[in-house]
Parts: C-alpha cells; structure tokens; sequence
C-alpha cells in the first residue's frame, strides 16, 4: 500500500518535473513545478517528515510560487515561439543528464544494509537497527513530544546560531529584494 | 485497517454532503439576513419561504451558456475556479464537529473482508498530528484560483481585480498565521483535538487571548474577501473584479468557494477561541453516543451564530478602500500580531513558571487580566485615528469664510 | 526502523529530479522558468536530506528547513533583480543581457 502510493507520487514528481522543463508559456511552467511540489510533500509525509511535508505546502507552494507568478504575470512574459538554446547547449545537457543517469542506475539498488555496511565497513556490523542510532532516537522523540517537538529541541538547542543567522539572512533579503525592486530609491 | 477505511468513507461523505449542502443554503440564508435588516422579505417564492431558491440557482446555473473569452488561455481560464474550489473544500476535512464517538464493532463482509474497530472514534475526517498548519497551508492556496482567474482572463479589469485580491490575501494571511501563535503557546500542541481539550480542561481561549480572537477574525474577514474587505469582487469597482469574465457553472464555483471559506473561517474562530464541540461545564464528560449528539449540535450552533455574525458585519459596515486595507494588514495587524506573540510569550513564562500557576482555569484568568491591561491600550490607540484615515473632515460652519 | 523506508528509489528519484532540473538550467533561455529549474533541484536536494534523515536522525529535517528557507529568500532577491534588469532591457531573455561580454 506504501509503495502504490509512492510510486505514484514519484511519477507524479517526475513527470511535473519533465513538464515544467519542456512547457514553453511560463505559467504553465509555475502549474506543473507546483504539483512537482505537492507530490515531493506527499513523499515527505510518507518518509516520516510530517511538519517538513506540509511546511514544504506552506513556503514553496504558498509563497515562493505565488512570487514566481506575480512576476510573471506583472511582466507579462509572453509564450516565444522556441525558448531553448543553441546545439552547444544541448550537447552539455546530454552529458550531464547522462552522467546523472548513470548515478541514477547506481543509486536504485541502495538499501539501508548496504548504507550501513558502507559506513560501518564491516559485514558483521550491518544491522541498520544498531548502526543508526540517531534516526531510531528521531523516531523515539516524535513518538514522545509530537511532530513539532521532535524537531524543535535540536532546532533551538543544537543549530541554534544558524537558527539566528538565517533570521538576519531573511531581513537582509526582505530589504534587498524591496531596494532593487523600486522605481526610484 | 479496513474498518479505519470504512468510517472514514462515510464520514467522508457525511461531511461533503453536510458542507455542500451548508453552503447552498448559506446563499439563501445571506439574503435573508440582509432582507431582515433591510426589513423586507427577501427570495419567498421558490419554495417554502424560499428554501428552494439555491436549487434554482444552482439549475440556472447549469443551463446557462458557458462562455470564455476569445484570447483567454483555454486551460488556464478553467483550471482557475477548480483552485479556488478544491482548497476551499478540503479544509473542511481537518475541523472536528463532535466528542469522539466509542464504537465497538467486528464483522466479516465476505470477498471484502473483515472490518473492525474498537475505542473511540474521532469525528474529524482526518485527525492529523499538524493540524492548523494544514489549514493555513491549504488556505494558502486560494491565492492561486483568484490570480489565475484575473491572469487568464485576458482583460484589464479582470487582471487588476485579480492581483488586487491576490494581493489582499497573501498580506492578511501573515497576520493571520501570526495570531495563532500564541494559541499554540497555550495549547502545546497544533493538533485540533488537543487544543480542544485544553479548552475543555481550562476556559476558552477568547478570554486568555481576545487580541489574538480580534487579529484572527479581522484577517478572517480580509482573506475571504467579505466586506468590508471585498473591494476586488464589489460590483461597483473594476467591474467584478476577477470573475468579470466567468458565467454560469463556473462562477458558481467561485461562489461556493467563498461560502466554503467563511464556513471554514468560521470552524475555525469556533474551534481555536470558543472550544470547537465542548460545552462549558463539566457535566458533559462520560462519552458516549448523547455525548456526541449533543456536542455535534452545539458546535453546529456556534458555528451559525458565528455565520450570522459574518453576514451581519457585511450589511452594516462601509468598504475600506485599498490604500486603507493594506495599511491595515501590514502597519497595524502585522506588527500588532507580532507583539502579541512576545507578550504572551513573557506572560505565559511568568505565570506558569515563576507564579506557578499551572491550572488552566487560573492560567487563563490571569491571562485574561494581562489581556484586558493590553487591550485598553490597543484599542484606544487604534481609534484615536493616528493608522487609519477617513476622508478629510469638511470644514467646519464657523471656518467658512462666508 | 519502519519496515520500508524507500531509501533507493527516493535517491533515485532525487537524481532524476535534480537532472531534469541541470537540463531545464541548461536549456531555457527564460530567466524566471531558469530561477524555477534552480528551485527544482534545490527539492530534489530536500528530498534526498529527507530520506536519509530517516536514518541520521533530526538533523536531515533541520536542514530541509534552512534550504528552504534560504531558497525563499534566494527567490525574492532574485526576482527582485530580474524585475530590474527587466524595466532596463524590457526582456527576460537570458541572450539580451550580455552588457559585461568581451
């Protein structure tokens, strides 16, 4: 039942991913990245990242995208005949595509036994359960205070000073984006 | 497993029925709001005293001619009342209308196999752990169907209608998720069922946070585009805004969609502020069918009298213009929301931690006291006319030069 | 450890999404559907943190949120920016602005 229904957002995923690539209004373009968007919060709900999942709603689908279409709604960015570049470019994009497709064959076959003989580096050790103590303390602490209070105890204790410096990261965007957005400073 | 699938099929359906049905009758019950204080009577033709009018709506509706514009975007121009529609909708999935109800069944339905459920019931659709993060990210998406609509319309007024009503919304939906904080303060938790049952354990929380009750209901009102926030959609300006160019089914759409937002708005101030299904004293706690019965029926209550209060405000007050509403959303709300948040956060800490107290009935009492000090000074603040300016005064008689 | 934790296929996924992504960056000229490439690969990023979060504890989901929150104010000062190239050249075509080229 899981994996029917993570395949089918993973081929939802994919294929709003491709759309939005290949589309050349860009409205439609913002339409498919946002179900690209609402199938990878899907995925994230069934990986056990609830508050992620839904955040992932709230900050991509419900503000960055709605910029990306105000914008192009308020400079009317028409459909071109044909948007994509040169032969040079489409040589590069086979090569890289390519190469990551071949990562992409490499990755299929990972499972967690294999991650955690890799890291531990001896077959006797490649118990999951054991060499992944931190995930089943994740589970344990969701489990316990909730899905907000199993991310917010390291997020205000350990990574407290990048907690505050992307605050300041944010006002300083908040002011950039206002300053160069103006028609006269 | 199966028997968890059954209940929530049918209380899938008992919702959806309940809400589309809500909401056409919502239609007929604002016009006879408005006839009563108008005092006339309203639709009393179709029907007993017009019961049938939204049928005839809604058939009219169906009958009528579809029409697009001649350069608007095909997929775009119909995609756009689906996005206003469908979040509208599922929003209604995540309120709980009712005590959780003990139900006790094992039975075997042949091919199908067996269904079985012990223990209470929540009667939500879906008891989601992220509760009213869910709501403001699904209202979030409103946005979308209004933007689109003005966009693919392919008209000047449809389009400057549009980005005004998207603009209104995404301004008050920062305060609006921002006044909820401090009901997360309280409550501990973002699911609905918990902050329910601290109500019900404690006061409810209009009274320890009536700053944020105002924040909420004013955004409320702004995000749904009712008046006095409805400038992008009253007749006299810019047309109709950003439906101009949408007949018949589609604009029906767009109409049940704004009904279904109130009647979410609405859910919502009841089940955050005035304890969602509990009813005030403790008499109530044995659970049991009666009790979901009877909390079923007062929830309903509230949440009528909170739509009443909705349609009320609409047919008595002027619209804002909108210079004057987004003053309002960003240089008062906002930043009034936001400290409220660090008020609370103060007053919370030193009352459960250095007063200590932790019973919720004193808790919000004391907080109410802390409530009634801020608020005296907010609201004599705000009216004093320093935020918001009306149109100039006429010069008085006696300044005339005659 | 749940019994599937999906771990192949969604670095799999992860690998497609970020490709697509490199491709549609290499291959449109459009400014703004470029910035929506970059925001692709930036979730297929948050995906594959997500998916081994499963196993390294809350630190991978405490890192989707820094991306993302990066990435909006990645997207708001960069839309800022092509607005104002915009009102300059009055086009978003990525071959129009070559004021510093050689």
């Amino acid at each position: 039942m899981a994996a029917f229904v993570f395949y089918l957002f993973a081929a939802a995923a994919v294929l709003g991913a491709a759309m939005c690539v290949l589309q050349r209004n860009p409205v439609a373009s913002a339409m498919w990245l946002m179900s690209t968007m609402f199938s990878l919060a899907a995925i994230f709900i069934l990986l056990g990242a609830e508050l992620i999942g839904i955040l992932q709603v709230l900050v991509y689908v419900g503000a960055i995208l709605v910029v990306f279409l105000f914008v192009i709604m308020l400079l009317n960015v028409a459909r071109t005949s044909s948007d994509l570049r040169g032969p040079a470019s489409l040589g590069a994009t086979v090569v890289v595509a390519g190469l990551l497709v071949v990562e992409l064959a490499a990755l299929w076959q990972y499972t967690p036994r294999r991650l955690a003989a890799d890291i531990a580096q001896a077959p006797a050790f490649a118990d999951p359960a054991r060499v992944f103590a931190a995930g089943a303390a994740a589970r344990q602490a969701t489990a316990a205070q909730g899905v907000v209070g199993a991310l917010a105890a390291p997020l205000f204790q350990t990574y407290l000073v990048p907690f505050e410096v992307t605050s300041v990261l944010l006002l300083a965007a908040i002011i950039g984006a206002v300053v160069l957005a103006k028609r006269n400073i | 497993m199966k028997g968890f699938l059954l209940l929530s099929i049918l209380k899938m359906l008992f919702v959806f029925t309940v809400i589309m049905v809500g909401v056409a009758l919502l239609t007929l019950l604002e016009r006879k709001v408005s006839a009563w204080m108008q005092n006339r009577h309203g639709p009393n033709r179709v029907g007993w005293a017009g019961l049938l009018q939204p049928a005839a709506d809604g058939l009219k509706n169906i009958l009528k001619e579809e029409t697009y514009p001649a350069l608007a975007t095909r997929t775009l121009f119909f995609l756009a009342p689906a996005m206003s529609f469908i979040p509208a909708l599922l929003l209604s999935a995540v309120i709980p209308f009712a005590a959780p109800l003990p139900l006790d069944f094992d039975f075997a339905l042949g091919q199908l196999g067996r269904f079985a459920w012990h223990g209470a019931m929540p009667m939500v659709v879906a008891d989601l752990p992220i509760g009213f993060l869910f709501v403001l990210a699904i209202s979030s998406l409103g946005v979308y169907g209004v933007a689109l609509a003005g966009w693919s319309s392919n008209s000047k007024y449809a389009l400057l209608g549009g980005l005004r009503a998207s603009a209104q919304m995404i301004s008050y939906e920062v305060a609006m998720g921002m006044s909820l904080i401090p009901v997360l303060l309280l409550s501990g938790n973002v699911s609905f069922g918990a902050i329910i049952r601290d109500q019900q354990a404690g006061l409810w929380y209009v009274l320890p946070l009536f700053l944020s009750f105002f924040i909420f209901l004013v955004s409320g009102f702004a995000e749904t585009n009712r008046l006095p926030f409805d400038l992008p959609e009253a007749e006299s300006e810019l047309i109709a805004g950003y439906h101009t160019e949408y007949s018949a089914m589609k604009f029906s759409f767009f109409f049940i969609a704004e009904y279904a937002n109130v009647v979410t708005v609405c859910a919502m101030v009841t089940t955050l502020f005035f304890g969602g299904w509990d009813i005030p004293g403790h008499w109530d706690e044995q659970g049991g069918v009666l009790q979901t019965l009877a909390t079923g029926g007062f929830f309903f209550l509230k949440l009528m009298f909170w739509i009443f209060v909705v349609m009320w405000v609409r047919w008595t007050l002027p619209r804002f213009r909108y210079d004057q509403l987004m003053a309002l959303g960003w240089k008062v709300l906002t930043p009034l929301a936001l400290a409220y948040i660090i008020v609370m956060c103060v007053a919370i800490y030193l009352i459960e931690h250095v007063a200590g107290l932790t019973d919720p009935t004193l808790r919000s009492l004391a907080l109410f006291g802390v409530n009634v000090v801020i608020g005296l000074l907010v609201f004599g603040l705000l009216d004093s006319g320093v935020f918001i300016r009306g149109a100039d005064r006429r010069p008085a008689a006696s300044e005339v030069v005659g | 450890m749940p019994e599937n934790t999906f771990l192949g296929p969604s670095l799999a996924l992860s690998a497609i999404l970020f490709s697509l992504g490199v491709a549609g960056v290499l291959l449109r000229r459009n400014a703004i559907v470029l910035f929506m490439c970059v925001e692709l690969m930036l979730n297929a990023v948050n995906l594959a943190f997500i998916a081994l979060a499963q196993f390294h504890g809350a630190g991978g989901q405490i890192m989707v949120l820094f991306v993302m929150t990066v990435a909006a104010a990645e997207a708001a000062v960069g839309l800022a920016i092509i607005l104002a190239i915009f009102r300059h050249t009055q086009s978003v075509d990525l071959q129009n602005i070559n004021l510093l080229r050689g």
